[in-house]
């Protein structure tokens, strides 16, 4: 229990010290060595408990409890402040309500809020520990130099690093939280901080858009924070058969009908921090924030907090029809997303489409939620967090030295910044390309969706989905790899402690794949089996069969070193004109001219316009849906 | 072992195959065109001859791209005749044609970079329909493994009439037949210079081509895969399938992309409307 505690009191002691470090060397010895503590305590949580199953603590309950209270009636009145300072009166409504209803919860079931045990660790758990764990620290590390760059590139914005500091590592220790509680008022109390913590990032440059887009996501999350106190209090209500705030005992309830509503609440929240349609937009404006910030957001935290919450509850949702319907709402999402990220040549808005995408398949795999889909959704998880990070964080550094992160304008980062670019590559192909992890995820959701009643639709979705993902991953690496003459390597010249971090989780990104039979058999597959009773898992032969494909790609590089020797090099051919390798040709009139290349937007069928009303009108249907369901089967 | 032995034989005798199916191809659309034609084995004179050519490059990378297109088609046929899982196959396939495209890519020319978007758009037109052939064959058989596939006795064409058609359509978009040869053709006469093939040239070029034999060896395969419980009418049902899409390459001029992405898209919808009876009669079966 020391180290559950440890990874979520730590957090908080560091953010508070980084407060008053102002030096930037100072702060990035504090950061580095807590990352390193952190990354250390969750791979020790990974080793000491990997074999034992869930293990419940019965932690203090009384004075904590109270203690969150306090801070989140503080919260509540922050929140009211600012959407007072910013005249943003909805943040107010729901910061309100949100507090009468936990007022409410607390006088009028104050005899049924206990849990028998308030924190817990099971193998899901220490996944996410550890995504938490290396990716954000690693993530932090990483931000201290950018922020540096940052404000040396935006003078106009205001130096608040201490406070941005404090905020990132407070997000930390609120995710450990949220992972390693049991007791749902716990939950929900990280929850919120887990949403402040956003708020304040995005809003970090104080620009109009940035209040602008930070109050969005604070309203889209606030919406969902009521709906998970509605959840907590219709539970306490029915304390003796659902469990009340005991997660686990409300996992294991026997009265699904009774926990469905719940359910389908919380998973109301978890769809609105998923950023799942029609709440896809607060995902998006948080653009507007540094880099590492939106590395935060969508791959270790927040969003990850969301469909963490879906899949713990689809033992719930299985088998339900309105379960079934979230099911939906993520497939729908996954297929909308995918399509708009096509027309999209902003390199962190592909980013953001693609984020929202994979949630949305995690979420449809939660929804529906057998056995096999749940394997997949974790799986999906581990892998787009490691994937994701990379891709954000080498966006920024591209930003930083290109001064663009317009994919267009990356054309030819093999020859201006080639470790950035083959580390690009990398990522890239892990979200999308055989043998890496998101392909083997959407693999097995294959094989696992043939098999459920009706989830034929969801094949289907799969189908046009990860054909549209082909499309606009790779058009984004031909750019990169894509060899351009006469231009400048621009590699150097920025700091080198950035690039740790990028190593090693590219390092990561190739390691899942090479570690996932051990990731499955020793994490995911006990955690399922634990649940279900069952579990799934990878045949031996097609895993050799991805190992075998992995070490081809390893070794083809190797070739090289065959075709250097004898080749003629010629200039492209430019319609039999006399050209350079720079693409200039003759013209007419003995001008010199020079031809362009830009990749397909496909603006005309695929653009956010377009696309993103039917799709969050579909998804607010199926939630709807989704209510109906399950107060019919009540 | 059966495994190995099918793998290996695929990688043997696959380029022989598939050229010799190139010849039989060329020979045949000669005469529907009202000529002789060349003789059957001037594919492998052409392969032959681009070996001796002198190497010109654009960029040396476009052979690292190229070679890794031809290991992983060879490996995903290979996968398939060793009676491998169709969708791990679908995928290797899929990495394969990103090698191409990223090779088209690399070069930075004009010419390539469209053939290397069409290629894209040809990609992103197939890929739901091969993906849904195989879970058609998977609720026939009820194994996504060929070995499973390939004996079962169940006539999996009967129940799956709509899923062989639309793979038909996008089978013509694989072999680079017209109206669905949008990225690079066979057909000098309807091309933009040679689409995505544009900067390769010599051994190069020869890769591509016996990358095109296996690709062709392999799409065929799949095609008998649905009839399966019968060898013979297999066979017959393959060569008359070819020649279906030969005619169709003749009589057809090359379609606007809009046109290959939106047939290759409907003809899903065809799959899924198959597969979504063939549930249902399952459900009410059960």
């Amino acid at each position: 229990m020391q180290t559950l505690l440890f990874l979520i009191v730590f957090p908080i002691l560091v953010a508070c010290l980084l407060l008053f470090v102002k030096r930037t060397t100072l702060r990035y010895a504090v950061v580095t060595l807590s990352a390193l503590a952190i990354g250390g305590a969750s791979i020790y949580l990974l080793m000491r408990y990997a074999f034992e199953g869930a293990v419940y603590f019965a932690a203090p309950s009384e004075a904590v409890g109270l203690a969150m209270v306090i801070i989140e009636m503080g919260l509540a009145l922050f929140i009211i402040y600012m959407g007072a300072k910013f005249r943003n009166y909805l943040a107010i409504l729901l910061a309100a309500i949100q507090a009468v209803l936990v007022v409410y919860l607390e006088m009028t079931f104050s005899g049924s809020l206990h849990a028998a045990n308030n924190l817990f660790i099971d193998q899901f758990s220490i996944i996410m520990a550890l995504i938490i764990g290396l990716i954000g620290s690693l993530i932090a590390v990483y931000s201290v130099r950018y922020m540096e760059t940052y404000h040396r590139h935006h003078p106009e914005v205001r130096d608040r690093q201490t406070f941005f500091f404090f905020v990132i590592f407070a997000f930390l220790a609120a995710m450990f939280g949220l992972v390693f509680s049991n007791n749902l008022m716990w939950i929900f109390f990280f929850w919120e901080i887990t949403t402040i913590s956003s708020f304040l990032l995005i809003g970090y440059s104080e620009t109009e858009e940035a209040t602008k887009n930070a109050f969005r996501a604070l309203v889209m999350n606030l919406l969902g924070g009521v709906a998970f106190i509605v959840a907590i209090i219709l539970l306490a209500a029915t304390e003796p058969t659902s469990g009340g705030i005991d997660l686990a005992r409300v996992l294991a309830s026997g009265d699904t009908a009774i926990v469905l509503i719940p359910a389908v609440l919380i998973g109301f929240a978890g769809i609105t921090k998923a950023a799942l349609m029609p709440f896809s937009s607060w995902l998006l404006g948080a653009m507007v924030a540094p880099t590492p910030v939106s590395a935060l957001l969508h791959s270790s935290t927040m969003v990850k907090a969301g469909v963490y919450i879906l899949v713990r509850f689809s033992p719930v949702f299985a088998g339900t029809f309105a379960g079934f319907s979230i099911g939906l709402v993520g497939g729908v999402t996954f297929l909308v997303a995918s399509a708009i990220a096509i027309s999209r040549s902003d390199a962190k808005s592909v980013l953001a489409y693609s984020t929202i995408a994979n949630l949305g398949l995690i979420a449809a795999c939660a929804g529906v939620g057998t056995y096999m889909l749940v394997w997949a959704a974790i799986l999906l998880i581990v892998f787009h967090a490691v994937a994701k990070a990379l891709l954000f964080l080498g966006t920024g550094v591209i930003e930083q030295r290109t001064g663009s992160r317009n994919i267009e304008d990356m054309e030819g980062l093999i020859v201006r910044m080639p470790k950035m670019a083959v580390m690009m590559f990398i990522g890239i192909a892990g979200m999308f390309l055989a043998p890496f992890g998101m392909l083997i995820s959407k693999w097995a959701a294959i094989e696992a969706f043939v098999q459920v009643p009706f989830g034929l639709v969801f094949i289907a979705i799969l189908a046009y989905g990860s054909a549209v993902t082909v499309f606009f991953w790779a058009k984004w690496m031909g750019k990169l790899v894509t060899v351009t003459r006469n231009t400048e390597r621009v590699e150097k010249g920025f700091f080198k402690e950035p690039w740790a971090p990028l190593y090693i989780i590219t390092g990561l990104v190739i390691a899942a794949v090479l570690l996932f039979p051990v990731i499955s058999s020793a994490l995911i597959e006990p955690y399922v089996l634990a649940i279900y009773g069952v579990t799934a898992l990878m045949e031996q032969a097609n895993v050799a069969i991805m190992l075998l494909m992995m070490a081809l790609l390893l070794v083809l590089p190797v070739s090289f070193l065959l075709f250097k020797r004898t080749a003629r090099h010629l200039p492209a051919y430019m319609g039999g004109r006399p050209s350079t390798p720079d693409l200039q040709f003759a013209g007419s009139l003995g001008l010199t001219r020079e031809a362009q290349t830009r990749n397909y937007y496909l603006t005309e069928y695929f653009g956010e316009a377009k696309l993103f009303r039917p799709g969050a009108a579909v998804c607010i249907v199926l939630i709807l849906v989704s209510w109906v369901l399950a107060g019919v089967a009540l | 072992m059966n495994w190995l032995i099918g793998a290996v034989l695929f990688l043997i005798l696959a380029p022989i195959g598939g050229g010799l199916i190139a010849g039989i191809d060329r020979k045949i659309t000669a005469r529907m065109q009202g000529r002789v034609g060349p003789p059957l084995l001037q594919p492998f004179y052409d392969v032959g001859k681009l070996f001796e050519k002198e190497r010109a490059v654009v960029t040396t990378a476009q052979n690292f791209y190229v070679l890794a297109y031809l290991i992983f088609i060879a490996l995903s046929g290979a996968l398939f005749f060793a009676g491998g899982d169709l969708l791990l196959i679908v995928f290797a396939f899929t990495l394969a044609h990103v090698f191409l495209v990223l090779g088209a890519y690399a070069v930075h020319s004009p010419y390539s970079h469209i053939g290397a978007e069409r290629e894209l758009i040809q990609v992103m037109a197939y890929e739901p329909m091969i993906i849904l052939a195989a879970v058609g064959l998977y609720m026939v058989s009820g194994s996504f493994y060929v070995t499973d596939i390939v004996t079962t006795t169940v006539p999996a064409i009967l129940y799956l009439p709509g899923v062989f058609l639309g793979f038909v359509v996008i089978l013509t978009i694989k072999l680079r037949k017209s109206p669905f040869d949008i990225s690079t053709s066979h057909h000098a006469h309807q091309e933009i210079v040679k689409g995505i093939t544009t900067e390769f040239s010599g051994s190069t070029l020869a890769q591509v081509e016996i990358a095109h034999w296996y690709e062709n060896v392999f799409l065929l395969g799949f095609v008998f895969l649905f009839f399966a419980w019968n060898p013979v009418l297999g066979i017959i049902a393959v060569a008359v399938t070819y020649l279906a899409e030969i005619f169709v390459d003749n009589v057809t001029a090359r379609a606007r992309w809009q046109a290959a992405l939106k047939s290759g898209w409907l003809a899903t919808l065809l799959g899924i409307v198959n597969l979504a009876i063939l549930s249902y009669m399952m459900l009410g079966g059960a």
